[in-house]
């Protein structure tokens, strides 16, 4: 294990919600109590549907927003608070990539110059050379020279995306947060664009925090995988053990929902009953029983621990059903 | 094919503004068959359907022909495609919310649906509604009739859709992705449930998606469209095992593995063509691996190879599958 770059421990964050005008303000805890850490280089995908709290997650560790309880630290140092002066001279070194890029680029500027700000901010290298290094780094993304003045909505989706890294890689950080990067564009789109981080990632030494709810991607590019259920993390691992053999009841449900192009023959697919709960209204004990088709009584009443199963792999699950020991890393059922 | 074509498709048409984005779609529907229709963003597969079915804004030229049980719909008067639509021929969508009317409660609006498709009124609506809903898996459907849309999640609004399209008890049921917008463990619910009510009612399904792993799952014969044309049609089965269109191939190729080694994802280079400036030729040519000279002469014409495949592609059928082969 290399040293850690970012460390995130007992990170929480509540929001107040309040249904219909008169409401009492009820809290909705989007992330419970998470803890992680990512090395240097390292890719870490977060998976979960909508309303597990992976991009608040994301915004945390990125110090966007700050945790009610809990504390991330980036080489060792605690994250400044958002908006000081501090917190600007480090958010060059990690940045941050959404799922739109048209909304997050500037529709009045060529993408050069969207490219060139982050040296201009950050007053990085000879002002002169800048627009020469954004150049430089669209071609790295694939741009040809004739897309580089264009606007962004002359550009396709793709292209866009490419823009949008382009620009993130500019301060040549350290730590990127990927939330949903390709999941507005097509699969052949797609395919590009994953293959591009993935080279980027070797060729930059980044370490990603890369949130998707689609699982064939989110293997494609991680290391270590942790899967997200109302704001725990419910298993963590290896991202090619974690697919190939899911623990938690949960995890099997996602992998076995996953739509694949070519079943193996008597293939069982495990479906969920009801809907994904409302975060507003938290289950007791394990907040997956209502859903899970293995629950027990214990389940009912005990909130499960995220415990390691096994120290080779680093293997963590939050489940009841799961015996803690290297020898018993079986699924329960 | 043993089953009776129920509708088809042939040299459909549509252009907009002087844009052709649908050149001459040949495509025939069995009784009861699962039809899948994969391709990217603009590749004209829900415009096929919205054009058969003459639910294209005016601006829209649509030529070519769609009969329905020998029926013509292209160019129909509006009171025969009132009688088709709902009734013969049901369509959901990607987004179940803003297709339900946030303003009256679903048990309305799917009553609305049943006295006109089935002339039922008053107790027998009400009665049908909540066996619809049963069908469909909302529980407590005698109470869940007079909710809000919004007080359904998303999932739940896709089975009120369904419930809806179930309604006018149609023959073919058309489903433009209807769980693209849902989570993965919803979406797995909800294709369970189009399935088992297909199996039901006995009822043909074309299912319209850019996920190939849906349609995998739920349709026998699928079709991929490029640029407004159909490249390759295939028995499902076939299609995955063994595309032969060079598009199809790096569709199938694009997408990362869930299990085995990882390897660097085969793209696809360049980008889907504007429709007002397709390539000479074949339109996949600049992005085709295997372009030669034949490919920009002329656009290759959509030929049947073997029983039941179709392809349109200048390579030589043997040629694509050895590729594949290599390639694997």
């Amino acid at each position: 294990m290399s040293a850690a770059l970012l460390t995130a421990k007992d990170l929480s964050r509540t929001y107040g919600s309040r249904r219909g005008l008169f409401g009492v303000i009820t809290k909705v805890r989007a992330v419970n109590r998470v803890s992680f850490s990512i090395a240097a280089g390292e890719t870490l995908g977060i998976v979960g549907e909508s309303g597990s709290g992976k991009s608040t997650m994301g915004r945390m560790a990125l110090g966007l927003e700050p945790p009610d309880e809990g504390e991330v630290r980036f080489i060792g140092q605690p994250i400044p608070a958002s908006g000081t002066p501090a917190w600007r001279t480090q958010r060059a070194r990690m940045q941050m990539i959404y799922q739109d890029p048209l909304g997050a680029l500037d529709r009045r500027l060529p993408v050069t110059a969207q490219v060139q700000e982050p040296l201009d901010i950050h007053q990085l290298g000879d002002s002169a050379n800048r627009p020469q290094r954004a150049q430089e780094m669209l071609a790295r993304v694939g741009l040809s020279v004739e897309q580089m003045g264009r606007y962004p909505h002359e550009l396709s989706g793709g292209q866009r995306q490419r823009v949008v890294l382009a620009r993130a890689l500019m301060t040549r950080p350290d730590f990127l947060v990927c939330d949903e990067p390709v999941s507005a564009l097509d699969v052949s789109i797609q395919a590009q664009v994953v293959n591009l981080l993935v080279e980027l990632q070797a060729e930059f030494g980044l370490a990603m925090l890369f949130i998707s709810h689609d699982l064939r991607v989110v293997r494609q590019v991680s290391n270590r995988v942790a899967v997200m259920y109302l704001g725990d993390f419910v298993e963590e691992g290896d991202a090619d053990d974690l697919f190939a053999e899911p623990l938690h009841p949960y995890t099997r449900a996602l992998v076995s929902a996953a739509p694949v192009t070519q079943r193996m023959p008597g293939h069982q697919r495990l479906v969920l009953k009801g809907e994904p709960p409302n975060p507003a209204n938290r289950p007791g004990g394990c907040s997956f029983h209502p859903r899970c088709p293995f629950a027990v009584e214990r389940c009912r009443a005990e909130t499960p621990a995220l415990v390691s199963v096994d120290q080779g792999s680093g293997r963590r699950v939050a489940c009841h059903l799961i015996e803690p020991s290297a020898s018993t890393l079986r699924k329960a059922a | 094919m043993a089953t009776t074509t129920q509708l088809s498709l042939s040299g459909l048409t549509v252009s907009f503004d002087g844009v052709t984005v649908l050149h001459g779609i040949d495509l025939a529907i069995g009784k009861g068959e699962a039809l899948g229709l994969v391709g990217e963003s603009g590749s004209g597969k829900s415009v096929t359907w919205l054009a058969a079915l003459g639910l294209l804004p005016g601006k829209a030229r649509v030529s070519g022909s769609a009969r329905l049980d020998g029926i013509e719909l292209v160019g129909a008067r509006p009171e025969t495609l009132d009688k088709v639509r709902g009734g013969r021929v049901a369509m959901i969508f990607q987004d179940p919310t803003s297709a339900l009317n946030p303003v009256l409660k679903v048990g309305t609006q799917i009553g609305e649906a049943l006295s006109l498709h089935r002339g039922l009124s008053g107790g027998a609506i009400k009665a049908e509604a909540k066996r619809l809903f049963d069908l469909v898996g909302i529980p407590d459907a005698e109470r869940r009739l007079s909710a809000y849309p919004h007080e359904f999640s998303g999932g739940q609004n896709q089975r009120v859709m369904i419930a809806m399209a179930l309604a006018g008890e149609p023959d073919i049921l058309v489903a433009d992705e209807p769980t693209t917008a849902l989570d993965v463990t919803i979406q797995a619910q909800i294709l369970d449930l189009i399935n088992a009510v297909r199996r039901e009612m006995g009822m043909a399904l074309v299912l319209i998606s850019h996920d190939l792993g849906v349609i995998a799952e739920t349709c026998d014969r699928v079709a991929v469209m490029y640029a407004g044309r159909i490249v390759e049609e295939a028995p499902a089965a076939q299609l995955f095992a063994a595309p032969r269109h060079p598009y199809a191939q790096g569709l199938l190729h694009s997408l990362p593995p869930l299990g085995g080694a990882r390897r660097k994802l085969v793209s696809i280079p360049g980008v889907v063509p504007d429709p007002r400036s397709l390539p000479k030729g074949c339109a996949f040519a600049p992005r085709c691996t295997e372009m030669s000279d034949a490919c920009l002469a002329a656009t290759p014409a959509l030929r049947s190879i073997e029983m039941g495949r179709r392809l349109a592609c200048v390579l030589e059928p043997q040629s694509a599958s050895q590729r594949q082969f290599e390639a694997a």
